[in-house]
């Protein structure tokens, strides 16, 4: 029943919005698998993608609850069919182990991630990709001896055509024809 | 001469003369409150605003908050609730949350420490932003004498629009004291705030079609429908249709008690004939409600023959949850406005007398009994009910929680709108004496009538004090059983009569009216009850009635927990 979602949010850039939104899910009892937020295209502008792991039923409601919040743009509840998403990792690994450091540099290479430094002491690996891809790398170095391993929340796209940019165009164009319901508190 | 008008206009004032500017421009009348070490400089200022703002000391600042609450439902505009920081603050937090869950505009503004001094824990500093944000709407805290008129338009805008809900807004002592060029405009939108949705027409024919093919519809009217003003366009549609009309706790007053078409309260304990008949009815027609516990009892037995119309402006609450065949996410108003042209003229005579039936039996077996007893100890129904009959119909009614409240919410005869103050999702005790001052204070010419029970009553006790102080004429009609009733009733039903804590050894009420100087009568005999609400009715300025009522009687009927509502009982055999 329970499966995984990414939600991505438009907000404005505002001081607390990250707490109400989270407010909502663990009110639920949902878990935030990962979170990232950042700029989106439009100044001004923050995107938050969440990875979260529940029920469809779920997902919706809580992304309406969501959408609810005041300085929330618009909330898209994606299934990992529907979103091109990567995540980001890196690996401090000991050149002193039991591998040389050849062997790692062709492990880097096969699994298309780059090597960020290099020291007498340590290497330090970059790698994007799914979060599968990130895993596998981590079981292939993890031999060689891993001193840290760090990865991101996921950054996702969304395969349909329509942005933001659209949905807001809309809701500047619905300002003209929206009625404020005031009839009783004014 | 030109130069120095210009200069008047633009004139410096400190950020706590902004604050009470913004709020005279957004029509405020009233402010309830208490002052404090971090809010002195607005309290300082509005001295000088004592002609615009009329300004209530309660004694307590959860006093001031449902105050504010009961303010803005009897009024129709936005209450407004002035704290200190620290303890100030975190004492509003029950009022802001009944507000919330109540869907009611107040707007509070808490002080708070300097702007250095905010996240060192300085004294009297607390984080309200953090606290109250599961329980508010919206909140913000100003730092900059500059930023208070947007933010005060802002945080209105949000308040009263779309769902109403409380908002709260913080402004750090230093903001008060600096100095700012005052230019207010009030806000009419909000790029990422949208408060309704415009009509679909395709909802609107189907919801039409639904109602034209229903044998069996019943329409269940909330809160919402009393917000968005929609009571005359509740009765046309219902009238047309030939639709029963149940109510919620807070809808009560949407639909007149004398129609024809009234089906009564749902819920727990509601009445008879629209719980039973829930499970009947092939259509539900929620308009401005939000299914809650209380009203669905168990949700897996809850109308299975129905399919169901949801009018609501907010649309996360549309499939939370009851699943809505038909959802249609606007302005309840609008909504049935534009439904009406579509439905056709029907009677449904036999499903209205479905209802009938069944309120006949419930006459018997509860009403009657509890509202016209022949003999034995008195009862909250028939004071309830005496106290009705002898009110004018415009009169507000204000209810503290438990026992006493139900039975006013059965036994009190509304017809009118907008005559019921009571706490509903959340249930607060001690609601009730500070929303009576809200209430008669948001009036001019309606009688208030506040039914509080012995427990509630205790809760904000002291705001009697402000009764006194600003001799405001409220009818405080105590019933009184010596009990936390509602709970010594679940102990007697559902915990085998275990009587933990509920029992209370009570003060005397008419001593302490007394040293309140508040007129009172107490009465025990049914002999006594009309003569006395008479004398209170017709009295000028605060009065009490204690009513010593019977201290093991049970609300009746009661939809158990876990039971569906068709499951409603009528009786109880009393153990004790």
């Amino acid at each position: 029943m329970k499966q995984e979602f990414t939600i991505s949010l438009f907000s404005e850039s505002h001081i607390g919005i990250l707490s109400r939104i989270t407010l909502i899910l663990s009110r639920r009892q949902i878990n935030i698998e990962s979170i990232t937020a950042s700029e989106s295209a439009v100044p001004g502008v923050q995107m938050l993608t969440m990875v979260v792991r529940t029920t469809p039923e779920m997902v919706q409601k809580v992304a309406r609850q969501v959408e609810k919040v005041v300085d929330v743009l618009k909330v898209f509840v994606h299934t990992s069919s529907e979103i091109i998403c990567q995540e980001m990792a890196l690996y401090k690994v000991t050149t002193r182990g039991l591998m040389s450091g050849s062997m790692i540099s062709d492990i880097v290479r096969k699994h298309n991630a780059r090597i960020l430094e290099v020291k007498s002491e340590y290497m330090v690996v970059e790698k994007s990709g799914t979060r599968a891809e990130i895993k596998e790398l981590l079981a292939l170095l993890e031999p060689c001896g891993v001193l840290q391993f760090v990865s991101s929340g996921r950054v996702a796209v969304t395969r349909q055509v329509k942005e933001l940019n659209a949905y807001l165009r809309e809701m500047e164009e619905a300002r003209g024809t929206r009625q404020e319901a005031l009839e009783f508190y004014n | 001469m030109r130069k120095m008008t210009e200069d008047n206009n633009h004139k410096a004032i400190t950020g706590a003369e902004a604050l009470l500017k913004s709020l005279v421009e957004e029509g405020v009348d009233t402010i309830y409150g208490y002052p404090g070490g971090a809010i002195m400089p607005v309290y300082d200022r509005l001295l000088d605003y004592t002609g615009s703002l009329r300004h209530i000391l309660t004694r307590h600042e959860q006093g001031a908050a449902h105050a504010a609450q009961a303010y803005a439902m009897v009024a129709g505009k936005p209450g407004v609730c002035f704290a200190t920081s620290g303890p100030g603050a975190t004492n509003l937090v029950t009022g802001i949350a009944n507000a919330f869950l109540d869907s009611v505009p107040v707007v509070f503004i808490t002080a708070q420490v300097a702007s250095p001094l905010i996240g060192t824990d300085a004294f009297q500093e607390t984080d309200i932003l953090g606290i109250s944000m599961p329980v508010t709407k919206w909140n913000a805290q100003v730092k900059k004498a500059a930023e208070i008129p947007d933010t005060i338009a802002r945080a209105f805008y949000i308040a009263r629009t779309g769902r109403p809900g409380p908002v709260l807004v913080d402004i750090s002592k230093d903001a008060q004291i600096e100095t700012m060029n005052f230019r207010y405009r009030r806000c009419t939108y909000i790029r990422s705030y949208n408060p309704v949705n415009p009509i679909v027409n395709r909802d609107i024919e189907s919801a039409a079609v639904m109602i034209n093919h229903s044998e069996r519809p019943l329409i269940l009217a909330g809160h919402g429908v009393i917000i968005s003003g929609a009571v005359a366009e509740l009765k046309s549609l219902a009238e047309k249709g030939g639709i029963p009309v149940a109510v919620t706790l807070l809808g009560i007053p949407a639909f007149s008690h004398d129609h024809r078409l009234f089906a009564g309260m749902l819920g727990m304990h509601g009445n008879y004939a629209p719980n039973v008949l829930t499970n009947r009815a092939d259509l539900i027609i929620a308009a401005g409600m939000r299914f809650d516990d209380r009203v669905t009892g168990n949700l897996k037995k809850y109308a299975p023959q129905a399919r169901v119309i949801h009018i609501e402006i907010d649309s996360s609450e549309i499939d939370k949850n009851v699943r809505a065949d038909l959802g249609i996410n606007g302005d309840v108003k609008e909504v049935l406005t534009a439904i009406f042209p579509h439905i056709r003229e029907r009677k449904r005579e036999e499903w209205i007398r479905e209802f009938r039936i069944l309120d006949s039996t419930e006459h018997e077996k509860v009403i009657r009994p509890e509202t016209e007893p022949e003999n034995g100890e008195l009862k909250m129904g028939e004071v309830v009910k005496v106290i009705s009959e002898h009110a004018g119909r415009d009169a507000v009614v204000v209810t503290d929680v438990g026992q006493h409240q139900m039975a006013v919410a059965r036994y009190y005869h509304f017809t009118d709108s907008n005559t019921l103050v009571t706490s509903g999702g959340m249930g607060t005790m001690g609601f009730g004496l500070p929303a009576a001052v809200g209430a008669a204070t948001g009036t001019s010419d309606r009688q208030v009538i506040a039914f509080i029970g012995d427990g509630g009553i205790q809760m904000t006790l002291q705001e009697l004090g402000t009764i006194m102080q600003y001799h405001i004429p409220v009818k405080i009609v105590l019933l009184n059983n010596s009990f936390l009733g509602m709970v010594r009733q679940w102990q007697e039903m559902f915990f085998n009569s275990r009587y933990a804590s509920t029992e209370m050894v009570n003060p005397d009420f008419v001593a302490l009216a007394s040293a309140y100087g508040i007129p009172r009568r107490k009465i025990k005999n049914r002999e006594e009850l009309k003569a006395s609400a008479a004398e209170m009715l017709d009295s000028d300025g605060p009065f009490i009635l204690v009513a010593e009522v019977s201290r093991t009687a049970n609300i009746l009927p009661m939809v158990e927990p876990g039971a569906s509502v068709s499951e409603v009982t009528l009786t109880y055999n009393s153990k004790s």
